[in-house]
């Protein structure tokens, strides 16, 4: 399992990586009331602005980690958004990409360092 | 945030696990470790307990306060009864609305509760226009709501004359040892109270009710969401020195003496738009929004008359997700001849025009102790 800085959890498996947020983040941001999540089949760029999360009070983005095509989307999440904030490492993933080059993932923190990370 | 306000109830908000956020000068707490969500929904459904002691408590002593009082508010203030309040707002002189407030008689002075954000600006213009009372700024008693179905059970275990009171009473009475001043009032759609208490004896009164465990800290989070369904204005988003209140749909507030016909007609800042907008309708109308989808609109999202037009004929001016209705909810501003009941508009969300219903206020029914 990888992490960003932005909090998203990347959990690789044969060039296809699954998605989600953080139990963290999803503390953060409060009781998710909306989600928006990419089209299947689209290209997307790493940092491309993917995912909108919004709580009762604000919005946010979720940007892509890495360069790849999303192959599956997590519709259960659009339905009730409440699952985000129930189980954000598990059943609440977001998307899944096919990385186009599975070593930007290089750079992306361990569990240990996002702890760190997350202080 | 060491240079902004902290309430009395500072060291009981972390301790109750507040998350605290700057607001309008002070360090509030936003929510607790509930969340948004869950403190909006206690709310309605038993009682919460709300720290609003960063509004603006004023005195107007004198005995022509109430006549002078009425030089700055649309307002009928002179015939409000003692032990009485009041919703009001002080205008300006194009006829925009400078604060919302309450008013309320306590017998030999009145009792002004304004927004946190406007405080300094309305003592300014109480000051510059009304030089002939005493006003008296109160920075020695924090606020408090407690709000809910349950809050008169509440706050009765402490004061059995609590239940005595109906909506927009006011009175004094000794809560946890502390002489308070109490409304039977709030913001939040539900019966409830907001009651005045020395700073020293806030924490008390705090924790006297939160024994109770139907009453739970609610932040300002909720505060919003509970208004916003309520279709309650905030200043500065919904209502500022651009709205009159007849374009806000304040014209309930306007008592019949200071219309047109009255007999205590105008004498106050913008009398001319405000009356006259009573008479022929205002260009624009404020008016509940509900997004079709589940995106919610926010503050600032323009709205069209069609969906590939390409002018907007409006904004939204509040906009959030209802935790009581379950979907977004927003307020806004249309040209009156889009704002009735039903109109579908189109707000414009990240790029892409989104159809949204105006739907009647509230979205969640009050339930006042009338």
């Amino acid at each position: 399992m990888k992490y960003t800085e932005e909090h998203e959890w990347l959990d690789e498996a044969d060039g296809i990586v699954t998605v989600g947020i953080t139990a963290h983040a999803a503390e953060q941001l409060g009781d998710i009331v909306f989600v928006e999540l990419p089209e299947v089949g689209a290209d997307v760029a790493k940092d491309d602005e993917i995912v909108v999360i919004e709580s009762v009070k604000a919005a946010s983005d979720i940007l892509a980690p890495i360069d790849g095509e999303i192959v599956e989307v997590n519709e259960a999440i659009v339905e009730d958004p409440a699952k985000v904030n129930e189980d954000p490492e598990g059943a609440a993933w977001f998307f899944k990409i096919k990385a186009s080059d599975t070593n930007q993932m290089a750079d992306y923190m361990d569990e240990a360092a996002y702890k760190v990370f997350i202080g | 945030m060491s240079d902004l306000n902290r309430t009395a109830l500072y060291d009981l908000h972390l301790e109750f696990g507040a998350k605290m956020v700057p607001f309008a000068g002070w360090e509030m707490p936003v929510q607790y470790a509930a969340g948004v969500m869950k403190e909006h929904l206690h709310t309605r459904a038993a009682a919460g307990l709300f720290d609003v002691s960063h509004m603006g408590q004023v005195i107007l002593r004198g005995a022509g306060a109430a006549e002078a009082l009425e030089r700055l508010v649309p307002v009928d203030v002179v015939s409000l009864p003692e032990g009485r309040q009041r919703y009001a707002m002080f205008t300006t002189d194009e006829g925009g609305i400078i604060d919302d407030l309450m008013v309320a008689n306590k017998g030999d002075h009145l009792l002004l509760v304004v927004n946190a954000a406007r405080a300094e600006v309305d003592l300014a213009h109480l000051r510059e226009h009304l030089p002939e009372v005493e006003i008296e700024h109160i920075t020695g008693r924090a606020l408090i709501a407690l709000q809910g179905p349950k809050a008169e059970d509440a706050l009765a275990a402490l004061n059995p004359a609590a239940r005595e009171m109906r909506f927009m009473d006011v009175a004094e009475m000794e809560l946890a040892g502390a002489t308070c001043w109490v409304s039977r009032s709030g913001y939040t759609g539900e019966d409830g109270y907001e009651i005045s208490v020395p700073n020293t004896m806030g924490p008390r009164l705090a924790r006297a009710l939160l024994e109770n465990s139907d009453v739970h800290p609610i932040g300002l989070g909720a505060r919003d969401s509970l208004r916003l369904e309520a279709g309650l204005c905030l200043y500065g988003s919904d209502i500022d020195e651009t709205t009159s209140p007849i374009e806000a749909g304040l014209r309930w507030a306007i008592q019949k003496v200071r219309r047109a016909g009255g007999d205590r007609e105008g004498g106050f800042p913008g009398a001319e738009r405000i009356l006259r907008e009573l008479d022929q309708r205002p260009a624009r109308k404020r008016v509940g929004l509900l997004p079709e989808g589940r995106a919610p609109m926010r503050a600032h999202v323009p709205l069209f008359a069609a969906e590939d037009a390409d002018a907007p004929v409006g904004e939204i001016t509040s906009g959030a997700f209802g935790p009581s209705i379950e979907r977004p909810m927003s307020m806004g501003y249309l040209p009156a001849d889009l704002a009735a009941e039903g109109t579908t508009v189109w707000g414009e969300v990240r790029g892409k025009r989104l159809p949204a219903t105006v739907a009647a206020l509230p979205f969640h029914t009050p339930s006042y102790k009338r």
